[in-house]
């Protein structure tokens, strides 16, 4: 009987989510320890098997196995979702490097300055427009296939689809430009991977809010 | 294919090849697009060195040769570092060091040692990107910043290295042989060195580690005056780079508990958390 991977963060989005989505659209079932103190936390480093006392961590296949970068790879590479060769790698590689740029600008947002909102949301829909959604609507207009790499289903397209959400979240049209990436939203929500975790009652975590936020200010000490 | 043919950029002419057709040597050498200093592109030419592989550098020198790079369309995202290789223009320096690492064998025997590499690279990385910005700094934080540069190798990082290397007879990181792990490891401890000399001190393994790795014959050359390796940052080289790359304001600079990445000449710097 296969162990289930063991997700160890807290209940939130931050650097865990996209490993949630990862997961979930590669039908892979997962459990999750959540931090809910510092002393949960504490425990969790003096346990020694955070490499950099830090926090995502995944329990999979005997490894317990930090960075985020470190963990999706291995997920993508295990689940078939890293593509047929080294090229096709490399190219999904750009992909999501350059999403992650992305998704981190918008998980810091909620730690700005306060007064800075506006000219850093501003910036985030700046770059989601003129920087990253260009190069995914120019990819799959160009080989007009259902996914952004090879033949299949990536951790490229998962990951996409993951930054697309949470853009609209910021601006609800921000798709309005973008009719191949119109299309590829839609084709992704009905895969029934996707499905389930857009589900309420899923894994999947809410947005950051004030008292989320205040939570991992606690647990994780930071101010 | 004409031995000795030149490298034509711009406006040069040859015989009947007309202006602004560019002629390349087809030797089939990566050609690394960055400018000339350090920054993210200088893991590429370790990593490239020690796999023995022969590059090429065009390094722009002004804001609008970067411009141009820029509007020739090359640049997936609008950034550096960008290497050409075997066809394709790489970009974001992970997929670009995971490529080569791959190709050349750097890169363990399995799933799990390349987990095991991917694991203590992408540590490295976080000090390495202070490390790289520092001496963007504005002079009167540099010596917090150096502090804390030191204080997170000495507590977090170089312990995690030691231990992995402290079996008798292990020489490398992972698995028995060389992995991109070892090179990048070399060269974020000669950074550190640069920041805070004597900081091996207390980790007798990491520093048989660094003599044994730089005796290497492909690492031996690289270390040598007149390879491309870059050498650190000084004021004048910020300068350039600052004018270069019009040095974009980030998004948000946010101070955590004794932390504090200091602003870049009114550039807002993205922070590293401690836990998260």
């Amino acid at each position: 009987m296969a162990v289930k991977p063991m997700l160890h963060y807290f209940n939130g989005r931050g650097r865990m989510e996209s490993v949630r989505w990862l997961l979930a659209a590669a039908g892979v079932e997962f459990e999750e320890k959540i931090l809910k103190s510092a002393e949960d936390f504490e425990n969790l480093v003096k346990g020694g098997n955070l490499m950099y006392q830090q926090v995502p961590m995944v329990e999979i296949d005997g490894l317990n196995l930090v960075q985020t970068r470190a963990i999706l790879k291995y997920i993508a590479a295990k689940y078939n979702l890293y593509g047929k060769d080294l090229k096709e790698k490399a190219l999904i590689d750009m992909y999501v490097e350059g999403m992650r740029d992305l998704n981190e600008m918008i998980m810091y947002y909620p730690l700005c300055y306060p007064g800075e909102e506006e000219k850093n949301l501003n910036f985030i829909l700046e770059r989601a427009t003129e920087r990253f959604f260009p190069v995914y609507e120019k990819a799959l207009k160009s080989h007009g296939k259902n996914y952004l790499v090879g033949n299949q289903m990536s951790w490229a397209d998962i990951q996409l689809f993951e930054a697309i959400l949470m853009v609209e979240e910021l601006k609800s049209d921000i798709l309005s430009a973008f009719p191949k990436l119109q299309e590829f939203k839609a084709r992704m929500s009905k895969l029934p991977s996707i499905q389930k975790f857009l589900q309420p009652g899923s894994q999947r975590k809410a947005k950051m809010d004030g008292k989320n936020l205040a939570e991992a200010k606690k647990i994780f000490k930071f101010d | 294919m004409m031995a000795g043919l030149l490298l034509v950029e711009g406006t040069h002419c040859i015989n009947n090849i007309t202006e602004n057709q560019e002629l390349k040597i087809m030797s089939g050498k990566p050609i690394l697009h960055y400018f000339n200093g350090r920054g993210r592109m200088e893991s590429v030419r370790w990593l490239l060195a020690a796999a023995g592989v022969e590059f090429e550098e065009r390094n722009f020198e002004t804001a609008e040769q970067r411009e141009n790079l820029i509007k020739s369309g090359k640049l997936m995202y609008q950034q550096v570092p960008m290497v050409e290789i075997d066809g394709m223009y790489l970009v974001q320096t992970r997929a670009i060091l995971r490529y080569i690492a791959s190709k050349y064998n750097l890169y363990g025997k399995d799933l799990k040692e390349q987990a095991l590499i991917d694991m203590y690279v992408e540590g490295m990385r976080d000090l390495y990107d202070i490390i790289m910005l520092q001496p963007l700094c504005l002079p009167q934080d540099r010596k917090e910043t150096l502090r804390v540069i030191a204080e997170r190798a000495n507590q977090r990082f170089l312990p995690v290295y030691e231990k992995a290397l402290k079996d008798p007879g292990k020489n490398y990181l992972v698995g028995n042989q060389l992995s991109w792990a070892d090179i990048l490891l070399l060269e974020f401890i000669l950074m550190v060195e640069e920041c805070k000399p004597g900081i091996l001190s207390a980790f007798p393994k990491l520093q048989e580690f660094k003599a044994r790795i730089s005796k290497l014959p492909r690492i031996q050359k690289f270390l040598q005056p007149g390879s491309q390796r870059k050498p650190p940052m000084d004021d004048q080289a910020v300068e350039e780079a600052t004018k270069i790359f019009n040095l974009e304001k980030g998004l948000i600079f946010y101070k955590r508990r004794n932390i504090q990445l200091c602003p870049l000449h009114g550039i807002l710097a993205e922070k590293q958390s401690n836990n998260i």
